[in-house]
């Protein structure tokens, strides 16, 4: 066991695990935050996506001991309050979750690309889901809502800039 | 149509008015709104105090409304469509009330989310449970005001003096109300005057599924519980002969190794478990196992040798299906002008629901409690009792939300090795599965063989036609019914004759029956799933034969099922059939009705190298009355999805018990970038409600392999097949 400082969701915590522990038990088992699933624990399927320093990554195999204490480590749960981040408003306008299971690490991947990509095309939105899997089958209301999303943060970044 | 809704109309949905405090798991919303200043319930006991005027409802003295919902949501929208159905006649909005799902209880009746039954068995008696209550409301009121039921009206929770500024809430009215007799023929709203069925009203829990508090079966965490990996037989059934656990026991947060069992319907196997403080330990703690295994049944367990089984068994006429029998086939086939062949196989396919299968339980002094995803908490109460020779009364099921099933939950081994290693520790037990566990081990949709012979006469009318189905028997496997002289009455959904109604003059549906030792269960639309590929691609076969437009020819062959006749006109109005056609675009169509929903899609697909690209989905379902048609348009999208994946991805295969695929690498499913665009009409009806949660499924793969056909002339008879290389 060693001793582990992780900053997650702007919250420090202090954890003592084993080296190899994968970063999603660590939230899950250790910090007691459930938002962020376990699917396939092989990177393959995505619901495990949290965002280290605003990348998107698979936390199933993402040893804790490669996460650095001044990483900044963002899961569902911080990624607004009250539900308020555009992307989340946009999946709940389209009513884009069925079981939900596989959404916080879609609607992650999808505030990252955001973030980096304000006008996505539907090229940029297959290349930056390509590794989130919705059994469901949601992809449709899922690329609906990331348009509706997008619109959102220039409607929010134009009311700012006034 | 009335006749039939009316024998749904059940009087064991009322049972005695008792005031009870009851406990039970909460999982509904406070709020559904925009997700702002959600309240969603965490999983721990809440007790619902307040009057229960019948199972499903609970109100209490401040007015608070409680709305029990009978049947698990796995995604498929029941936590909002089966208490819409109660809250529109007791006139509450959803938005007011608490939704709970119930705990398996004898009181709630069947609570099987299956089938695609929910909303079309729950129709008419949870609108009664709410007019019933609705009109105790309405007598409560008029008597403390001394006038007639007919100057008061509910609304939106209060009864309210017509011509009048008075009012009385539920909550001031419940403890008289509760008090007098059930009615026993409540009036039930003019479908006219609905408020809430047939709007596509936001579904309550979605804001708790876009910010992480939605609790499925993974989120649980009982105090004191162990986390449980389990080693299961690599060659699904077979024996511990010997292992060693020390390296594991001596593993950091390992608590103990103990030999344990997955107990099946039709088996028991044997396994191994570790348990830790924690999942990784528990993970970690199962690498360090050295079993040796015992498989006694490894050698019939092939999916090669399977389906040859399958090819010999189709050569047999099989038992045929009474009830579908129409006219003489042999003699037809004898006299025909032209007879065509074909068979058509279907794969066994795994569920994978992202969420894998996991347990919580706890087994104390006799009494045993459960927090799981699971389809049906009533038929587990019954299994768990009889597993652990305890009553039905001492076994509490906590239903979560399920991170997709698909049939996969209504197969309980995850939860009964939870209670095996509960009882054995004396100490509340998560068993969680690895996506290789799901994969691996079954149960599986299974793989089917549809042998078509179809006899056409001079005119290219179809005078013959003969359906016949070899494969295994969910019915004889999982329900133990010898099917030594008969057929499987549920292997001929979709292809049954209300099913499809096609006009054939003489028709034979058979079923031979062949067994293996590979667990099976439904998996999504089940034998529909597999039986439609058959059914619909041989139409299309003979259509061309016919040198008739595949449209036109299954249109005169239904032309006496106007509804049938009315989706496949709107499908092709939808999808410019006939330009299409005019264009020499790529068009296959296909319809199939299953869970009392009739489906079609027209899939347009163009051909690229060797293979071909799908571009576009249309769809139109008549599921009867529409309870909430956004969602009844992202299940169809999501069987569109599901169906494509099943046609174009993997499939499992067995090799003497081992299943050769194992996690998403090898068992792919559809990912963003390969979903065509899909528009999905929902006819409007005032038909009583099919199913939703399935129809959608069957016709795709034929639709696909028909366009397939158009493209590139190349007729595909089995699944799976490569897209990209038709050969």
């Amino acid at each position: 066991m060693s001793k582990y400082s992780i900053k997650l969701n702007g919250k420090k915590h202090l954890i003592d695990v084993a080296s190899d522990t994968p970063l999603l038990w660590v939230i899950r088992d250790e910090i007691g935050m459930t938002g962020t699933k376990f699917g396939c624990g092989m990177g393959l399927c995505g619901a495990c996506t949290v965002l280290l320093n605003g990348n998107p990554i698979r936390s199933c195999s993402t040893p804790i001991s490669s996460i650095k204490p001044e990483d900044k480590l963002i899961s569902i749960e911080g990624l607004s309050n009250n539900t308020s981040h555009p992307v989340q408003l946009a999946w709940i306008k389209e009513q884009v979750p069925q079981c939900g299971y596989c959404q916080s690490g879609q609607i992650l991947t999808v505030a990252s690309l955001l973030e980096s990509n304000p006008n996505p095309t539907d090229q940029d939105i297959d290349t930056a889901l390509a590794g989130n899997i919705c059994r469901c089958g949601t992809y449709q209301d899922m690329r609906k809502a990331i348009h509706t999303a997008a619109k959102m943060m220039k409607s929010q970044s134009k009311t700012k800039s006034k | 149509m009335s006749a039939n809704i009316k024998k749904q109309t059940s009087r064991r949905d009322f049972i005695k008015i008792s005031a009870q405090t009851a406990a039970f798991l909460a999982i509904g919303f406070e709020n559904l709104a925009n997700g702002k200043g959600l309240k969603v319930k965490n999983l721990a006991h809440e007790p619902h105090i307040g009057v229960e005027i019948n199972p499903y409802v609970l109100i209490n003295e401040s007015g608070k409304v409680t709305l029990f919902n009978a049947r698990p949501d796995m995604g498929q929208g029941t936590s909002q469509s089966i208490p819409m159905l109660i809250a529109e006649e007791l006139e509450v909005r959803l938005d007011q009330v608490e939704i709970v799902t119930s705990d398996g209880s004898a009181k709630f009746g069947s609570q099987l989310s299956g089938g695609s039954s929910s909303v079309s068995t729950r129709y008419l008696p949870m609108r009664t449970v709410g007019a019933a209550v609705k009109e105790m409301l309405i007598q409560a009121a008029a008597n403390q005001w001394h006038v007639p039921v007919s100057a008061c009206y509910a609304k939106e929770g209060r009864v309210y003096q017509k011509n009048k500024s008075i009012s009385l809430g539920y909550g001031e009215l419940v403890a008289s109300a509760a008090k007098l007799p059930v009615p026993a023929n409540p009036v039930l709203k003019n479908p006219a005057d609905f408020t809430q069925i047939g709007k596509s009203i936001p579904r309550p829990e979605i804001p708790s599924k876009v910010n992480g508090t939605a609790k499925f079966g993974m989120d649980v965490l009982i105090p004191g519980m162990l986390y449980a990996s389990i080693a299961h037989a690599p060659s699904i059934h077979a024996k511990v002969k010997s292992y060693q656990g020390e390296k594991a026991i001596a593993s950091p947060g390992v608590k103990f190794v103990l030999k344990t069992e997955r107990k099946m319907p039709h088996a028991s196997t044997e396994a191994v478990a570790v348990l830790a403080d924690s999942y990784w330990a528990a993970l970690k703690g199962k690498r360090l196992l050295n079993i040796e295994w015992e498989s006694p049944a490894a050698e019939d367990m092939n999916t090669e040798k399977y389906f040859n089984q399958l090819k010999e068994a189709g050569k047999n006429p099989g038992f045929e299906y009474k009830e579908s029998l129409t006219g003489d086939v042999n003699k037809a086939f004898a006299g025909a002008n032209k007879v065509i062949e074909a068979s058509y196989q279907t794969p066994f396919l795994a569920h994978a629901p992202m969420e894998p299968e996991n347990a919580t339980v706890y087994v104390q002094d006799g009494k045993v409690e459960v927090w799981a995803p699971v389809q049906g908490p009533d038929s587990l109460v019954t299994e768990l009792a009889a597993y652990l020779g305890i009553k039905k009364e001492n076994v509490k099921i906590n239903v979560t939300f399920l991170g997709g099933a698909f049939g996969r939950k209504a197969y309980y081994d995850y939860v009964l090795e939870a209670a095996h290693l509960s009882k054995q520790i004396n100490a509340p037990v998560k068993v969680v599965w690895t996506r290789e566990d799901d994969t691996q081990q079954g149960p599986f949709r299974p793989g089917m063989l549809s042998v078509m012979k179809g006899a056409l006469d001079a005119q290219g009318k179809v005078q013959a036609f003969e359906h016949r189905l070899n494969g295994a028997s969910i019915l004889n496997q999982v329900f133990q019914v010898p099917l030594d002289n008969a057929p499987d009455p549920w292997a001929e959904e979709g292809i049954n004759l209300p099913d499809s109604p096609y006009a054939f003059p003489n028709r034979r549906n058979s079923f031979s029956l062949v067994k293996t030792k590979i667990p099976i269960l439904w998996w999504r639309s089940v034998y529909a799933s597999t039986n439609l590929f058959g059914q619909e691609s041989f139409i299309d076969e003979l259509a061309h034969q016919a040198k008739k437009d595949p449209l036109a020819f299954r249109l005169e062959m239904l032309a006496g099922s106007p509804r049938f006749v009315g989706v496949l006109k709107k499908l092709a109005e939808l999808s410019n059939y006939q330009q299409l056609k005019a264009q020499g675009k790529a068009v296959g169509i296909a319809i199939a009705r299953s869970f009392s929903s009739i489906c079609a899609h027209a899939i347009v697909v163009e051909k690229q190298g060797n293979g071909i690209l799908i571009k576009k989905v249309y769809s139109v379902i008549d599921c009867g009355v529409a309870i909430n048609p956004r969602n009844i348009k992202a299940q169809v999208q999501s069987n569109i999805t599901m169906g494509l994946t099943a046609a174009i991805k993997n499939e499992i295969t067995v090799v003497n018990g081992q299943t050769q695929q194992s996690n998403f690498h090898d068992y792919a499913v559809l990912r963003q970038g390969e979903i065509p665009e899909i528009d999905v009409f929902v006819m409007s009806s005032n038909e009583a409600p099919g199913g939703v949660g399935e129809p959608g499924l069957p016709p795709v793969a034929p639709a696909l392999c028909n366009a397939v056909f158009l493209a590139t002339g190349k007729r595909v008879r089995t699944l799976p097949f490569d897209i990209s290389n038709i050969s």
